[in-house]
């Protein structure tokens, strides 16, 4: 018998696990490896408190059918909590999808109480006053002051930024991860009006601010100027 | 046909009966025919602030319900033979008109009246809705507060959704004195939060609470910083260009007054 490949790797993340199984093997011994993993071999750290646990299979094709089948496996340790099932050329294809489309323009202003809205990135001209909000698939951009609250990647795209000429948000959130500015940010309300536009991003799965100068070392995907 | 212009707030408390009451008496002292309307249905003010309260036979909901006549139910003010004002019923809630009824009795008014000025009550709720149904203008009363901004903020939102387009702003009871210290929010911030067209300032004074409390708007009184910024007010909405009063030279004179007057401790 042949030296046996790992076809499944479990890495612990801050609130759960994930599974990463082989991309190319046959989805039945990759099936097999899973119950064998789960009833013999890591059968120990597998049970106990309740786990939730991502799963990521690569650049394999799995129709709908084929993840229920890993998903029947996994549900059959009961302390295993299944959050995710994906591949990653959907994730990538998706969030790709929404970058690349192009920046709507809206004006106006988004006052106390209002949200707006919009599938893909937004380039917004205009004010969002505290209480207001704007909320996108994409990214934000906002020539004016972000006074309010903005949710960037709203349906999870942690790639998207939020900009903003006067970036003094009530709180930013970029796909799952919320922020808000320090309580007593002395800098910035001592000095209300020096201001350089500003972006906001995710850095391993934390929120930064960058000036808007450097968001080409950031994004490769925006069309970066060279000089000539 | 006269211009039917609502005073609203979003939040309680900022002035919006104050500032009522003071620029409908200015435009009756500019010889203008007035109207005032309380739709604060239940927890009426503005007669109590006019002095009228003694007056009342019949109110805005015996109107909206036929139960009187418009003119019976009109007070005459006490002062000014051109004023007149359309009390708000205290035994019922907001619930006991709707927006068509006030606009019908507005539109009547504005037959009659140059100015009919609309007393909103505080809320963004039917009392506001049924407040603005028939007003063509809108004057939003803030103070420079975060508090009463974000709710200026949001009326205006509303306003600007509704068919009373660019309303204009009334930032009341500044204390410049507490604006120098930067303790209070100054004008400018207002403005630059709100974005909206700036129709007058009023610097907090003492002397409005105690007209109010006799019955006798601010106005009246001719020595009062209060009243002189209402009188502005009232020539900005007939079209004249007044400047803004100046509020770094209040602090030597307010006091003089107030030594004169002996209001001061």
């Amino acid at each position: 018998m042949s030296i046996k490949r790992n076809l499944i790797t479990i890495k612990g993340i801050k609130d759960g696990l994930v599974f990463r199984l082989d991309e190319r093997c046959d989805l039945e011994e990759l099936l097999a490896e899973l119950r064998d993993m789960l009833e013999n071999s890591h059968q120990a750290i597998l049970s106990g408190p309740l786990v939730s646990i991502d799963v990521r299979f690569g650049e394999r094709d799995l129709s709908d059918e084929q993840k229920l089948q890993i998903l029947d496996v996994l549900r059959s340790k009961r302390n295993l909590l299944v959050r995710s099932i994906e591949g990653s050329k959907s994730a990538e294809l998706r969030e790709n999808a929404v970058l690349r489309t192009p920046v709507t323009t809206m004006s106006g202003m988004v006052r106390s109480g209002q949200v707006l809205r919009h599938d893909g990135n937004l380039l917004f001209l205009g004010d969002v006053n505290p209480g207001g909000s704007i909320v996108c698939t994409g990214d934000i951009y906002i020539l004016g002051a972000l006074r309010g609250m903005a949710h960037a990647g709203s349906e999870g795209s942690e790639h998207a930024i939020v900009g903003a000429s006067y970036l003094a948000p009530t709180q930013l959130r970029i796909a799952e991860v919320i922020s808000r500015p320090p309580d007593n940010d002395e800098e910035s309300s001592a000095h209300p009006h020096e201001t350089q536009m500003e972006f906001a991003y995710l850095k391993d799965g934390q929120m930064q601010i960058d000036k808007m100068a450097n968001i080409a070392r950031l994004r490769r995907d925006l069309n970066v100027f060279k000089g000539v | 046909m006269g211009e039917a212009i609502v005073v609203t707030s979003g939040k309680g408390g900022v002035g919006k009966t104050t500032t009522t009451a003071n620029i409908g008496t200015a435009l009756a002292l500019l010889g203008k025919k007035v109207c005032l309307v309380d739709t604060d249905i239940g927890l009426r003010n503005l007669d109590v602030v006019m002095g009228l309260e003694n007056r009342i036979i019949y109110d805005i909901c015996d109107v909206a319900d036929g139960r009187c006549r418009l003119h019976q139910a009109l007070v005459k003010d006490k002062r000014f033979e051109e004023l007149y004002m359309l009390p708000a019923a205290q035994t019922k809630d907001k619930n006991a008109v709707s927006p068509d009824q006030i606009r019908d009795i507005i539109l009547e008014l504005k037959s009659e009246f140059q100015y009919v000025l609309i007393d909103c009550p505080a809320g963004i709720e039917q009392g506001f809705k049924n407040a603005i149904a028939g007003a063509d203008q809108a004057i939003v009363v803030t103070t420079p507060e975060n508090a009463a901004v974000r709710d200026a903020d949001r009326v205006i939102g509303l306003l600007e959704g509704s068919h009373v387009t660019s309303p204009k702003l009334v930032v009341n009871r500044i204390r410049p004195n507490m604006v120098k210290a930067g303790e209070m929010l100054d004008v400018d911030e207002v403005l630059q939060v709100l974005n909206i067209d700036l129709l007058g300032i009023v610097p907090d004074d003492e002397m409005v609470i105690k007209a109010a409390n006799t019955g006798e708007p601010t106005v009246m009184n001719p020595d009062s910083r209060a009243s002189i910024a209402y009188r502005n007010i009232a020539r900005r909405i007939q079209g004249d260009t007044v400047p803004l009063m100046q509020l770094d030279e209040k602090k030597g004179r307010f006091n003089l007054f107030k030594k004169i007057f002996g209001v001061g401790r």
